[in-house]
């Protein structure tokens, strides 16, 4: 029979190989639900693979969806490193856009360009107060951090709502639910004419060149990895867990904010129901595809918002709902950590040994 | 008082969902596994349960088939952190993810749909009583068999050989496998348990307790459940009780917004969840009663030969 054997060492090759062994695995269960549903796989896969990358203002809109979740799963890999089960980024990326479109709301005709820095350190401040609640429950009670940063993910989308709808509502907008547009100096500048992405991208890709500093050369950063692998190695080096949970919470609370406000003050341009667009969420997968490196997270990213356009255009031209890309999605994310195991383990097909019966 | 004891009528149902998915997940962590799937298999019973009804007509159907994904959904979760070995937290977010995805995409042509009258309910005699008769005696028959599944359970774990065996491979699986147990079946089977009673749980909200079908209607649910087996420090008539006490919270913000309380709808619906916070902050601030009942191993990973 097939079994596990636990590998000498970690194997290096499937450590790269084992995303791309997930992706294909993927691939192959979407062409399978593609002809379940009676649709043509090829167009299906074009949609996904090929029409986010064909032209120029595709590659922009491609870089602009992955640029919210690159920032959040950077933030999320400090996290997952040190074992801080912080899963309710989604939640500080709504705070984030509405600390954010708070500043946003003050510009008027003559508020001068200083708005934007203030605008993304509002939704840096934001994210990292939503997180600090977290650190300080487990800090302070013990509360495990996985509920508690969910359960925030449900209350900071009802604090949007009640926005929204109430007090920030937009007197001449017909009475749907949001804000007013806001003024134009507060748009977060564009990187190149005639495309929607923004400055975002830089700060992103910044972000990355950063967290691989902090990772890979500083003490701190060494600290946190070994609070999050080893917690009795760390207690005897003198490194502070609560130091790296509180880091932890900070850095990706602060990063998932500064995702908020970037689209918030970016894209959509005022407060709306549908600023959580689940970007907290698909970047938990971007960060465990991407290995938690910030290399690979980059690469993840731009295929997780793939994924997105993928689903949209989906929509549009094959006529699947958009939610496909939740399924795709869900889907990665099982395939990789199926395909994880052949990291540590290998597989050998071996003769059951015969049962050595034991006193029970 | 009319109004007190329709409160206390719709706290038992919203008590009742909550109690079946916590009391699966219950004895899913007394073997040694947390699922943090329970509402991505919630949604997907949920779908998978309201389908059922609409082409069959009939409740139970609805229940079956939501008991059927969810036990499936957790199969193949326990496969993958039983045999495989992936990390519990990772693969339990993963299946509520894609749970997610999935029950929005098959439930995409049922978000019209209308489910057949559902039959009144009623004791006859006790349901005609003044105040305890809507409040006690007026409910789904599933109100009252979660009761007994509690009682049922604490005899289970407690005073029968099963539930010591199970409760052996929660606190310390290398034991149990070393008295001969089989430790990976015996938790896939918890697991495949714990997956059936959240897609009860998930069947039950979409067919009996708002019977419609809206994407993503089991709002955090799921996770509720999942705090409350912390909670309950682990033990089934806790959770039956914590269960009522969250139904009531949930109630109690209808019932506010309902008897004219001046705050936005917005703001009481955050109740249930920030209840959820404080309670775990409560419970939490003890590690002795989290110690005296938590699973020894739980998240741990057990591959028997290494």
């Amino acid at each position: 029979m097939l079994r596990l054997e636990p590998r000498p060492q970690v194997s290096k090759l499937w450590t790269y190989a084992s995303p791309v062994l997930a992706l294909a695995i993927t691939v192959l269960i979407g062409v399978a639900l593609f002809v379940l549903l009676g649709k043509d796989p090829v167009r299906g896969l074009q949609a996904f693979f090929w029409e986010p990358i064909k032209s120029g203002y595709a590659l922009g809109e491609l870089v602009m969806k992955a640029t919210p979740l690159l920032l959040v799963a950077l933030g999320l890999a400090v996290c997952f490193r040190s074992n801080v089960w912080n899963i309710g980024a989604e939640g500080q990326f709504v705070i984030g856009a509405v600390c954010a479109g708070g500043i946003a709301l003050l510009a008027d005709k003559d508020t001068g360009p200083w708005i934007v820095p203030a605008i993304l350190a509002a939704g840096v401040i934001g994210g990292m107060l939503w997180a600090a609640i977290v650190a300080f429950l487990r800090d302070r009670f013990n509360a495990n951090e996985t509920l508690v940063s969910l359960m925030l993910v449900y209350v900071a989308i009802l604090v949007l709502g009640y926005l929204v709808y109430g007090p920030w509502k937009d007197p001449m907008g017909y009475n749907f639910p949001q804000s007013k547009t806001f003024e134009r100096v507060t748009q977060i500048p564009k990187l190149i004419d005639g495309m929607r992405m923004n400055i975002g991208v830089i700060l992103a890709l910044l972000g990355a060149g950063a967290l691989w500093i902090f990772l890979a050369r500083t003490r701190a950063g060494f600290a946190q990895q070994v609070s999050g692998l080893a917690p009795a190695a760390a207690l005897y080096a003198g490194f502070s867990s609560r130091r790296a949970l509180w880091t932890a919470l900070l850095v990706s609370g602060g990063a998932a904010g500064l995702a908020g406000a970037l689209e918030v003050a970016g894209p959509m341009g005022q407060l709306t129901p549908y600023v959580p667009a689940g970007y907290g969420f698909a970047a938990i997968i971007v960060a465990f595809v991407g290995r938690l490196h910030p290399v690979g997270m980059i690469f993840s990213a731009i295929l997780m918002s793939m994924f997105y356009i993928g689903g949209e255009l989906a929509q549009s031209r094959l006529g699947l709902p958009k939610s496909l890309t939740g399924v795709f999605q869900g889907l990665l994310l099982f395939a990789l950590l199926a395909c994880d195991t052949l990291v540590a383990y290998r597989l050998r097909w071996r003769r059951a040994a015969p049962a050595i019966k034991g006193g029970a | 008082m009319e109004s007190y004891a329709l409160l206390f009528g719709s706290t038992l149902s919203a008590g009742t969902v909550l109690a079946l998915a916590a009391l699966g997940l219950l004895i899913n962590e007394k073997a040694g596994i947390i699922n943090l799937g329970a509402e991505g298999m919630m949604l997907c019973a949920a779908i998978a349960g309201f389908a059922a009804v609409v082409h069959t007509g009939n409740t139970w159907a609805g229940f079956g088939a939501g008991m059927a994904v969810g036990a499936l959904l957790a199969g193949l979760f326990g496969l993958l952190v039983i045999w495989l070995n992936t990390n519990q937290q990772a693969t339990g977010l993963a299946l509520t993810l894609f749970g997610a995805g999935f029950s929005a995409f098959a439930g995409l042509g049922y978000v019209q749909a209308k489910l057949p009258e559902l039959p009144k309910y009623a004791i006859p005699g006790l349901a005609d009583i003044p105040l305890l008769g809507p409040a006690l005696f007026r409910h789904h028959p599933l109100v009252y068999i979660v009761v007994l599944l509690a009682i049922a359970m604490v005899w289970f774990l407690y005073r029968s050989r099963a539930g010591l065996v199970l409760r052996a491979v929660g606190e310390s699986p290398e034991s149990a496998h070393a008295l001969g147990y089989n430790v990976r079946g015996i938790r896939l089977a918890a697991v495949m348990f714990g997956g059936a009673m959240c897609g009860l749980a998930g069947a039950f909200i979409s067919t009996v307790y708002t019977p419609l079908w809206v994407e993503g209607m089991v709002a955090g649910r799921g996770w509720i459940a999942l705090a409350l087996t912390t909670f309950a420090t682990w033990r089934p008539a806790r959770i039956l009780l914590g269960a009522y006490l969250f139904g009531g919270v949930t109630m109690l913000q209808f019932h506010l917004q309902a008897s004219g309380v001046q705050l936005a709808s917005q703001l009481l619906s955050m109740l249930p969840y920030v209840a959820t916070i404080v309670v775990l902050v409560l419970i939490s601030r003890n590690p002795a009663w989290i110690r005296a009942n938590m699973p020894a191993s739980l998240g741990k990973p057990f591959h028997p030969g290494s």
